[in-house]
């Protein structure tokens, strides 16, 4: 039973690495187009002018789903083990905890200026 | 003579997946990243290290945006250029980008074709990944020479709020520098495939560890990241 698990364990990086990260071309290029697609759509929201938060909704969810394709596919993460993926990936959940504070702090500067400073130059 | 028992525990042991697996991965005995080898993990552990770098510098952008009391110049006006006559926003950042989102492209049929073997083809997708990369940072002279003959500095310009001229400068300049030594790196990595060091395993003249085809793939993740963090300048900096 171990010595199975042993194997098994032992097995697996040799069979990855003889493979390789071996995908159809098609994929690629399924992708490449899938991105030249949401990319032209955030282009549109500047050009037709959108305002308020139909704008910052679509381009961040335009941003998020290119961001998305192109860690899973184009950098494989999407095959890699959960390991890996989850080494890599929550980090920079870390961030959106800074993105909190630091809008706290922003509006805090702001309402400093404006009440100390007049209402700016 | 045949026995499955043996067989189907092995085939269960491989295949159980999901947080058992990640508890023992992360709890075995010196190597957490069992498929991954070492180099590709260092990469995405760079990588990660400047993906914080990077958000460092949105946040601090988000920051000086936000409370500025001077109104924020618009990206969409600021960043137009006159074609035929009429003003088009945005356009030569919409074609930076897609040249961007094409240098991946490539780069990505270049690790497959790596894997292939296929060390020509490689190479010529390697090249053509470093032409796109070149002419992207060619545009972004262009763009600041224009920018900085309109007036902006870092610290004030013609329409709006100072923090304006920094954010752009030290964001767009810093994203740049990562596109410049991608270049430089896809030019070295090219070579060597082209020469077929990869196929030969000759060592490397630093390192002096044999050459793998995985070198392309680990390449083509710094030249991706440099991809995706222009996917959150372009939405967070040009578009918001």
């Amino acid at each position: 039973m171990s010595h199975a698990a042993t194997q098994a364990h032992a097995a697996t990086p040799a069979i990855a690495h003889a493979e390789g990260q071996q995908h159809p071309i098609k994929l690629y290029l399924v992708i490449w187009g899938w991105l030249f697609v949401l990319s032209t759509c955030s282009y549109l929201v500047d050009y037709f002018g959108l305002h308020g938060y139909l704008r910052w909704f679509l381009i961040l969810l335009f941003m998020i789903l290119k961001a998305g394709l192109i860690v899973a596919v184009f950098m494989h993460m999407a095959w890699e083990r959960l390991t890996l993926i989850y080494a890599i990936l929550l980090p920079p959940v870390a961030v959106l905890v800074f993105v909190g504070i630091m809008v706290f702090e922003a509006n805090y500067t702001l309402f400093t200026r404006l009440d100390f400073f007049g209402t700016g130059p | 003579m045949a026995n499955p028992a043996p067989t189907t525990t092995v085939a269960s042991l491989t295949r159980h997946d999901g947080w058992e697996r990640f508890a023992a991965d992360w709890s075995s005995d010196q190597r957490a990243f069992k498929t991954a080898s070492w180099g590709k993990v260092m990469m995405w552990i760079f990588l990660l290290s400047d993906t914080f770098i990077f958000s460092c510098f949105l946040l601090s952008y988000m920051t000086v945006r936000m409370s500025t009391t001077v109104p924020w110049p618009n990206p969409s006006e600021v960043f137009a250029l006159e074609l035929g006559g009429k003003p088009v926003p945005l356009i030569l950042i919409a074609i930076m980008t897609f040249i961007l989102i094409s240098s991946s492209g490539t780069m990505a049929m270049a690790v497959n074709y790596g894997y292939r073997r296929e060390r020509r083809t490689t190479a010529a997708l390697m090249l053509a990944t470093a032409a796109f990369g070149a002419s992207f940072v060619g545009m972004q002279a262009f763009e600041w020479t224009k920018l900085i003959r309109e007036g902006v500095r870092p610290w004030g310009n013609p329409w709006g709020a100072d923090q304006f001229g920094s954010s752009f400068f030290m964001i767009t300049g810093f994203h740049g520098t990562h596109v410049t030594i991608g270049v430089i790196f896809l030019i070295i990595i090219a070579r060597k495939v082209w020469r077929g060091d990869f196929d030969r395993e000759r060592r490397g003249f630093f390192t002096s560890r044999k050459g793998r085809y995985e070198n392309v793939e680990i390449m083509g993740l710094y030249w991706h990241f440099v991809d995706l963090v222009w996917v959150f300048i372009f939405a967070l900096f040009y578009l918001w």
